[in-house]
């Protein structure tokens, strides 16, 4: 709770300047506006075990709506943990579990009685490596809204328009629309995917790493996608990445063995840290 | 080491130079005599193919005609060349409808098998008895699957019968398909399943729709070689649908197959019959290598 | 706002929600798993319908039957006993995996190590192909070709050789001269299960990591010496349970050994005399036997015997290459 509290009241508005010394010289953080009050989502005193492994240890933190949440941290440090928890996804895999409260439209998303498939409509998903559908592009965008509503033919290919033009990827594949997702670079795949995502039209997307493996000038598509999407949906990103973090969160969650050392907004995150363990990590002291 | 080494150590005597350079000599002398061996396994390998695919040819093309495709069984001509020529309708006729059948019952279940052991089983003792009475299966000898299919089908049914023989050919589907299929779903990476189930579909439905279709050509490749597997089957054959020397398309009576045409006509002592068996043999081996190199093709196509 | 937030809220035309129940998710789980139970009902029925099948003949003879080698299917004066097709069957299957390993070791070897790479693939396809040749060519070609050759040309050679040799020499001599023997039928289960053999180990072989080998030739081995202090010790286990797997294959056959062991229901004593195997026998006899008579069960008795046998190899097969499964 009182980490919400020191963000709203801690107006980020300090100069993009980075100090000497930090590592991150050339580096432009982002100086958004103050971080929206309004949670969309508020992680209240999450522990997650794989067996008896517990991999997150009481985590508190929200994700402010219609605002970027980058989360950064070493390997296996459960970023990605706590991002599968979001939709659910850990409830593939017999064994793990997550206890506490994740609260969504004041419900308790991981209580046991929720449907998941509902919830994974609202809480969409993209992956490290894209995963297009061994199907035509179409077809991988028609797919998972098949799955939630009944469309008639002209209003799924409206639908497919509007999620492919979203993602930024329309104008190069709408002469090819019925060809095999397969034949996409690894770019426009993962483009692609975003788009499957946002046809489901979700209110939360959850990134996981979604640049990792691609190329600088796809990475900076993605990454001008993401900034444009916030604006209707609230979005949270997992990156090893601090500059993309930098570039597009307004809030950064840093994360260390299991715990959730720091969250502030990005601009005070990588210029002023509170914490000694955020500034030895940011300024590539470890991890 | 002798005594007498020298201080260093990287250095050797004369002494030891030699015994190094008769030490790789022989060492030479045995890799190449194991060499010289395995190229002679590998000749003699291929000899027996090649005597095999020519005796097949050159028997085979014989009576290889027409009528062997036109005309059912006839008696033998031996004597008396005025007699109709015999041929092979009756037995292609019977392979193919069980065939058929052996595969539209054996493929479904097998598909399904391999995909609980692939995507629900996991690590259970359920699951690895399963896989371990299925790859079981897969080698078991085929005659006692003709003894099992005689006890349960046969007896009940009063006879010998087609069905019965395209059930236990569809015994004998089953583990192949499963076997592939559980391997080509286990080739699929997690990622694409969570990325299925992120958008909020049903398990059933990322299996169905996604899983199935990534792993579609594997799967095809499966029943593929069941069926060159099946179609060769002579021994559960021999204890189910008998045979027949007439085309005859009721389930309910004794069937004929290619195999037990091939075993009985060649076993009947007249030339003019061998002919025709090794045309039958012929004919099936050209299919089920055709299959196989089907097979083959379409897996390398692989998404 | 933009206009593109705009044309979110208003573009996407909403379709009537779907509420996926979870019954389709149900229904598909069960089928699966019906589907698993089906295939260890069918072992289990396997087992279940050759033993009661069998017993008649078990009860009638006892324990006597698995030592009696005398099988007398003429009316009357019936008497069945399973010892001389059970010989048979192993005598044949082992005498195959005696000839089959050295030049299956050979072919893998070669494909694996020696062979140049344009070479690999046709051969690794062609050894696969021959493995799938149904077993009747085999017997065919067996019965055609490899017998007459035998009659003429080893049979007697060697029978007079080797017949000469003190305490083994009787094992060559044979009053029979037909060609088709034990010998024979070895022979062709050799060539039968040759490929097979050969396609297993070479997986197997292949399955070395690299760098194990590269770490042996760096330190100046032959190839020869990587593969026996390699690769060898590396696939131990494996390459048993191909072996084992090969011998679950020749135990089981049928066609390739009917038409050329001469299916003679006495007791061998050389390699070049006549026999029979159980999957013979069953295939000679159960289409002639009547239902519900002594012989028939009887054969249902040695097929639960050869069940027994055979499902012990490929089990233990199955259990040594487990590694090489996951």
């Amino acid at each position: 709770m009182s980490q919400t509290d020191s963000q709203a009241k801690t107006p980020a508005t300090q100069p993009a300047a980075a100090p000497e010394g930090t590592g991150f010289g050339g580096m432009q953080a982002r100086s958004a506006a103050a971080i929206n009050a309004v949670s969309r989502i508020s992680v209240r005193n999450l522990d997650f075990y794989y067996g008896d492994n517990r991999a997150l240890k009481g985590i508190n933190l929200d994700l402010p709506e219609r605002q970027v949440t980058g989360m950064i941290g070493p390997s296996g440090c459960g970023k990605s943990t706590l991002l599968r928890v979001l939709n659910r996804m850990y409830s593939l895999y017999p064994g793990q579990r997550a206890e506490g409260e994740v609260l969504m439209d004041g419900q308790n998303i991981i209580a046991p009685n929720v449907d998941l498939n509902d919830l994974r409509s609202k809480v969409g998903m993209v992956f490290q490596k894209p995963t297009p559908f061994p199907m035509t592009i179409y077809d991988n965008i028609a797919f998972g809204v098949r799955l939630h509503e009944k469309l008639s033919k002209s209003q799924m290919d409206e639908r497919v328009e509007w999620a492919l033009s979203r993602a930024a990827i329309w104008d190069e594949v709408k002469d090819r629309l019925h060809t095999s997702a397969m034949g996409l670079s690894g770019g426009q795949q993962q483009r692609l995917c975003i788009a499957r995502t946002i046809a489901v039209r979700p209110e939360v997307i959850l990134f996981d790493e979604p640049t990792s493996a691609l190329d600088p000038i796809s990475t900076l598509k993605i990454e001008e996608l993401i900034d444009e999407l916030k604006r209707d949906f609230t979005i949270c990103i997992v990156t090893h990445n601090m500059q993309q973090a930098a570039r597009c969160a307004d809030q950064v969650a840093f994360f260390y063995l299991g715990e959730l050392i720091e969250v502030a907004p990005a601009a005070q995150m990588f210029t002023a840290p509170r914490e000694q363990k955020t500034q030895e990590y940011i300024t590539g002291r470890f991890g | 080491m002798s005594t007498t080494a020298p201080t260093f150590a990287f250095t050797r005597s004369a002494a030891e130079e030699r015994t190094k350079r008769s030490l790789g000599r022989r060492r030479g002398i045995v890799d190449r005599v194991v060499t010289l061996f395995c190229l002679l396994a590998t000749a003699v390998g291929l000899f027996f193919l090649g005597a095999i695919l020519f005796t097949l040819l050159r028997r085979g093309l014989v009576a290889l005609d027409l009528t062997i495709f036109t005309a059912e069984f006839a008696p033998t001509r031996y004597g008396d060349d005025s007699l109709p020529k015999g041929g092979l309708l009756h037995a292609i006729t019977g392979s193919l409808i069980q065939v058929a059948i052996a595969t539209a019952i054996g493929t479904p279940i097998g598909l399904f098998v391999g995909t609980y052991l692939a995507e629900y089983s996991q690590r259970t003792a359920l699951g690895n008895a399963v896989r371990f009475v299925s790859d079981i299966l897969l080698s078991a000898p085929s005659i006692l699957i003709g003894l099992f299919i005689y006890q349960i089908v046969v007896l009940p049914m009063g006879g010998f019968s087609g069905i019965a023989g395209a059930l236990a050919l569809a015994v004998i589907v089953v583990p192949v398909v499963v076997r592939t299929t559980e391997d080509m779903l286990q080739l699929i990476p997690n990622t694409l399943r969570e990325a299925v189930i992120a958008l909020g579909a049903p398990k059933w439905k990322m299996i169905v729709l996604v899983c199935y279709k990534a792993a579609l050509s594997g799967i095809v490749t499966g029943v593929l070689l069941a069926i060159a597997r099946i179609a060769g089957e002579t021994a559960p054959l021999l204890l189910t649908s008998f045979g027949n020397n007439v085309v005859s398309t009721d389930l309910s009576r004794p069937m004929a197959s290619l195999p037990i045409s091939i075993y009985q006509q060649a076993n009947s002592g007249f030339p003019d019959l061998i002919e025709i068996a090794w045309t039958g043999a012929l004919l099936v081996t050209a299919g089920v290598l055709v299959i196989n190199i089907l097979a083959r093709v379409l897996l390398r196509k692989r998404i | 706002m933009s206009d593109m937030a705009i044309r979110v809220r208003s573009a996407p035309t909403l379709g009537a929600r779907r509420t996926p129940g979870s019954l389709g998710d149900k229904l598909f789980a069960a089928l699966c798993t019906v589907a698993g139970l089906f295939v260890l009902l069918t072992l289990g029925g396997i087992i279940v319908t050759l033993f009661l099948g069998g017993l008649p003949a078990f009860l009638h003879f006892g324990l006597d039957f698995l030592v009696s080698t005398r099988w007398d299917p003429v009316e009357g004066r019936e008497e069945f006993g399973a010892f001389i097709s059970v010989f048979g069957t192993v005598v044949t299957s082992i005498l195959a995996i005696i000839f089959a390993v050295p030049v299956a070791f050979g072919i893998a070897y070669f494909l694996t190590e020696l062979a140049p790479l344009w070479v690999r693939r046709p051969l690794g396809i062609a050894v696969e192909l021959l493995a799938a040749v149904p077993s009747i060519i085999y017997g065919m070609w067996g019965l055609f070709v490899l017998v007459p050759f035998v009659q003429m040309h080893i049979q007697l050679r060697f029978g007079e050789a080797l017949g000469e040799i003190p305490y083994v020499g009787f094992l060559f001599a044979s009053n029979s001269f037909a060609g088709t023997s034990i010998f024979s039928a070895s022979l062709v289960l050799a060539i039968m299960i040759l490929p097979f053999i050969a396609a297993t180990m070479r997986d197997v072989f292949e399955q070395v990591p690299a760098v194990y080998k590269e770490s042996a030739y760096g330190l100046g081995a032959t190839r020869w010496e990587v593969m026996t202090g390699v690769v060898i010790p590396y696939t131990r286990v494996s390459l048993v349970g191909g072996i084992m797997l090969g011998l679950g294959r020749a135990l089981g056959e049928t066609m390739a050994v009917t038409f050329v062991i001469g299916n003679a229901n006495r007791m061998p004593s050389s390699i070049f005399d006549p026999s029979t195997t159980i999957a013979s026998v069953i295939a000679m006899e159960f289409p002639e036997s009547l239902a519900g008579s002594l012989q028939q069960s009887a054969l249902f008795a040695i097929g639960f015997l050869l069940f027994v046998i055979s499902f012990l190899v490929l089990a233990t097969s199955r259990w040594l290459l487990r590694p090489r499964l996951k």
